[in-house]
């Protein structure tokens, strides 16, 4: 009798074994073991097709090739795209040169970002944000002028700020995939290359709106939001309505009474789940037209899950583990007794360590 | 708001599409597009937005399309340029040669920067990384015509000889 | 004299016309493979050769050329990568430009060992007078019919497609070139999958340079291990190293892999020497990517052996006191010569074709450029020596393509190599930046 169930994989990432399907990618095992072990991703979104290893975060080393051939790979890769094999030996945190390599592309992501978010619309659930809170440093080697762009006008709906494009090339994937025609794309090449659709075009087609919230950082922002409010002082609810264009499944964004803001739904990896049509962002902002269905349960690694119901009881964050390995007792000359610090010992933190492989001295 | 463009290619040229587009597989006719646009700029001088819009329209694709690969690759002028287009090689091995006296030297004689084009709109100098032709620097080269072991006296015969031709 | 494969007779008035051409021999080894040889015979003999890509990597065409995929129904391509673009090299643009159709015989032998009935020539668009060259050889080829249906009575037909790129040194990266040759941006793909499997149109390809191409006629006619006899040890061969910079005779010389750097720089077969009056500083051995050396390591290896030019001796001592064979680029520096200001103007060049796509390149170029721009032009500061090394070492190995590295990889060298000469720049900005500065300090020249 022939087996019909496809063989599962076996892949252990920092320690912890996990099966997945042949043709997983190691960034969707590590997601399966969950966001402790998941590789930050800044380009890759499930729902896109062809998208992923352009921001290069989510480079892992592997240690083992496969059980067949358990030669390491001499190079780290990019685990958004690269497949398990069984018996593969992944490290994620555990590898200092992952580490290492990881604080170089925040370091690169943030060089000529304008750093503008307290009047950026994407703070509190900007991927790149949470990245450079994990992986950054406070402070910056760069000492050149940074990059600017001419600005550009692409409707009214979607603003553009191509000062804090990452180019990640999401928009252009959803705008290739999910819309009939494609008026936008990656113009110039090299650090000259920009989000533009070269002659002065509005964006305008019945799901355009989706590429604000398939941007990973505030490059494209719902003008009909622009400085309306923080998104951690704002209530999601999840809601629906009878819409003939898409699904109708949407979170709305209330202050107080009012719906400031309409997205589609995101799961815990900040991933789209269904696209939604314009009519439903943009002009559908009054309660008495949607069916709410409750509070969103929020779970992502960011500001924006602050003071929200979430999905799960604790959420664990790599910046945290970092702090606990990096603890030290501050050196104070100044008598400690007389200040009501408390000072947190490392223990608290050790729960969460990882099995770590100690870095070489 | 799309204009009817005026823009196309001339009959010899419209042929010499066709055959060109004809060369690749069913339903790949999109690799057409780089040498179409050297066609392009071959009969226009530059490559005009109406430009590329024809050859969207040509090969069936959208027109962004069109422009994200004529901004990418930096032998399309996507601007107006001059009658001749001074591509100076800046890299390396040119430079060892004396490059940079040379090209100071013809900055010089036409009275311009690189990116700008003369009153006259005879000559536009840009710079350019390497052509090739490392052992025969410093080079430029103005349209398929290289121009190697450049020297002064060289580049003002050859600024000469092309402000004479009409 | 040494032995000469491809550029015998490249001196021929009239070669590159297909009647001359046929007279000194040409297209012998159509008529060999197309009539006696199958194409795993042709494949065999290409490994026996022993050949290895010559556009860079090294990597053995034979072996290439036996991961192709070969599913049925699906088309097979070959592409031929002219995209020549690495500072320093310019063998590719002589060889077509003199004898096109001995890539033509090469681009017909290796398309029927690989079962390809369409096969691209992507020539970089600044050489459209080669591509005229290139197709008038082509046309000849096809009326003599050596293209076409049918070739020679033997039931293969093959179509050549001269493809011109539009600027982008980018697009010398194989699947850079395949995603241009698709009419796009050439944005390197992700690997895996490797052309070998989905390559052009998402078909089998193989990618291979204008002079790995080449060679193939000469490995038919004279078998595999003629041409393994000629060079020295896994550097089997001729290579075509285009020499330029401060010596006597820059020209691009055809030599056996295997020969002493000292005789290819000193003697007068060769480069003739350091230009009259001057003493030699600093090699680049293969195109502006490979690491930089000084004259004593470009000529002796750290043994004190003599240095050959090998794809193993040049890369002897690893990064620490090696470089590598890479396209050939063997561009020379004497004492007149900056390297402050060369290692600038390489970064500035790999910082203007990076195509942007990844993070570490897109970025990491651009502030290299800009670091050393502020050095060379007296604004530098202590730590940006360091900052360099560190940036160049976040950059290699992160990107998608091999770009990343080629940017990293002068300028780490350099550092390692002249470091007092960029601790000058910054220690003393008036005097480095006066016209015709160079350093002066300590350093071995030859």
């Amino acid at each position: 009798m022939e087996d019909t169930k496809p063989q599962l994989l076996t892949v252990t990432i920092d320690g912890i074994a996990v099966e997945v399907e042949p043709g997983t990618t190691i960034l969707q095992a590590a997601r399966k073991i969950g966001p402790d072990v998941a590789p930050p991703a800044m380009c890759y979104y499930q729902p896109l097709k062809g998208s992923g290893g352009k921001c290069r975060a989510c480079l892992v080393r592997v240690a083992a090739g496969s059980t067949k051939d358990p030669r390491p790979m001499p190079k780290l890769v990019a685990s958004c795209l690269t497949a398990v094999q069984d018996g593969m030996v992944v490290e994620n945190t555990t590898n200092p040169q992952v580490v290492d390599a990881r604080n170089g592309i925040v370091e690169f992501l943030l060089l000529n970002h304008p750093l503008d978010c307290p009047v950026c619309d994407q703070a509190g659930e900007c991927d790149l944000q949470n990245f450079a809170f994990d992986h950054g440093k406070a402070t910056t080697r760069y000492e050149e002028d940074r990059r600017t762009f001419e600005k550009k006008d692409i409707g009214p709906y979607i603003q553009l700020h191509m000062t804090r494009c990452i180019l990640c090339y999401r928009c252009v994937y959803t705008a290739d995939q999910i819309t009939e025609k494609r008026v936008h794309g990656v113009l110039g090449r090299g650090d000259a290359s920009e989000i533009g659709t070269y002659i002065e075009k509005a964006i305008d087609n019945d799901f355009s709106g989706n590429v604000i919230d398939v941007c990973p950082v505030g490059a494209l922002t719902d003008k009909t939001y622009r400085f309306k409010n923080r998104v951690w002082f704002t209530k999601p609810v999840d809601a629906h309505r009878d819409c003939p264009t898409c699904s109708g499944k949407v979170t709305l964004w209330y202050r107080g009474d009012e719906v400031i803001r309409v997205t589609a739904r995101k799961n815990e990896w900040n991933e789209v789940t269904e696209f939604i049509c314009n009519t439903c962002r943009f002009e559908t902002k009054k309660t008495s037209d949607w069916v709410i269905e409750g509070p969103t349960k929020v779970s992502r690694s960011s500001v924006i899950s602050a003071n929200k119901y979430r999905a799960d009881l604790e959420k664990p964050s790599f910046g945290k583990r970092l702090a606990a390995a990096e603890y030290k007792p501050i050196h104070d000359e100044r008598d400690t007794s007389q200040l009501s610090i408390q000072q947190l010992p490392p223990e608290r933190f050790a729960k969460t360590l990882p099995s770590a492989v100690e870095p070489e001295p | 708001m799309t204009t009817e463009s005026t823009i196309q290619f001339t009959p010899e040229r419209l042929a010499e599409a066709k055959e060109i587009i004809a060369r690749y597989p069913e339903g790949r006719q999109k690799s057409a597009l780089l040498p179409l646009l050297h066609l392009m700029q071959e009969q226009e001088g530059w490559t005009s937005t109406e430009g590329m819009d024809y050859i969207a329209r040509m090969l069936d694709i959208q027109p962004i399309e069109v422009y994200e690969v004529a901004t990418f690759y930096t032998m399309y002028h996507v601007q107006p340029v001059g009658k001749h287009v001074i591509e100076y090689c800046r890299t390396g091995p040119c430079c060892l040669m004396g490059g940079d006296d040379v090209l100071a030297h013809l900055k010089q004689r036409l009275g311009i920067e690189t990116g700008q084009t003369t009153v006259d709109g005879q000559f536009t100098l840009k710079e350019v990384e390497c052509l090739a032709a490392c052992g025969m620097g410093p080079v430029f080269q103005v349209r398929e015509q290289y121009y190697m072991h450049l020297t002064n006296d060289r580049v003002d015969e050859i600024i000469d000889e092309l402000s004479k031709q009409a | 004299m040494t032995k000469k494969i491809l550029t015998e007779h490249i001196n021929v008035p009239g070669i590159e016309t297909f009647d001359v051409y046929r007279q000194q021999g040409g297209y012998t080894a159509v008529e060999k493979a197309l009539k006696t040889m199958t194409p795993d015979e042709i494949v065999e003999e290409v490994k026996k050769a022993g050949v290895r890509g010559r556009g860079g990597a090294g990597f053995p065409m034979g072996m290439k050329w036996s991961f192709l995929a070969k599913p049925e129904g699906v088309p097979r391509y070959l592409v031929c990568n002219a995209d020549e673009s690495e500072p320093g090299t310019f063998k590719d643009h002589y060889l077509m430009k003199h004898i096109p159709h001995l890539l033509i015989e090469g681009m017909i032998v290796s398309s029927f060992a690989l079962g390809a009935n369409k096969s691209f020539i992507y020539v970089r668009g600044e050489l459209m007078y080669v591509i005229r060259i290139l197709e008038k050889a082509i046309a000849e080829a096809k009326a003599k019919g050596f293209l076409g249906k049918n070739i020679l009575g033997s039931g293969y037909d093959l179509e050549l497609v001269v493809q011109p790129g539009g600027g982008a040194y980018i697009c010398g990266e194989e699947t850079a070139l395949l995603e241009s040759l698709e009419g796009k941006r050439g944005n390197p793909r992700n690997k895996p999958p490797f052309p070998a499997v989905k390559g052009l149109y998402q078909c089998p390809t193989v990618v291979n340079n204008v002079e790995s191409i080449a060679t193939t006629s000469w490995i038919i006619n004279n078998g595999g291990d003629a041409y393994a006899a000629i060079g020295i040890g896994r550097s089997t061969g001729t290579k075509l190293i285009s020499a330029s910079g401060h010596m006597r005779k820059p020209g691009v010389y055809e030599i056996e892999l295997g020969l002493p750097v000292e005789d290819f720089i000193y003697a007068d077969e060769w480069c003739g020497g350091i230009r009259p009056g001057h003493k030699f500083k600093a090699l680049v051995a293969g195109g502006s990517s490979v690491p930089i050396l000084p004259a004593n390591l470009a000529l002796t290896l750290a043994n004190g052996e003599k240095r050959l030019m090998s794809y193993e001796s040049l890369s002897d001592g690893g990064f620490a006191t090696g470089t590598m064979l890479g396209s050939g680029g063997f561009i020379l520096f004497d004492e007149t010569s900056c390297i402050v200001k060369n290692t600038w103007n390489f970064s500035r060049f790999y910082h203007h074709e990076s195509c942007g796509q990844c993070s570490p390149c897109r970025e990491g170029t651009g502030w290299m450029e800009k670091v050393l721009h502020r050095i060379e032009h007296g604004h530098g500061h202590q730590h940006d020596i360091d900052l360099l090394v560190d940036v160049s070492k976040k950059i290699e190995g992160n990107t998608i393509c091999p770009l990343g590295d080629a940017a990293a990889w002068p300028v780490a060298s350099a550092i390692r190599h002249f470091r007092d000469e960029f601790q000058w720049h910054i220690d003393h900005p008036t005097e480095a930046t006066q016209p015709g500065a160079v350093y002066r300090g300590e350093m071995a020249l030859v």
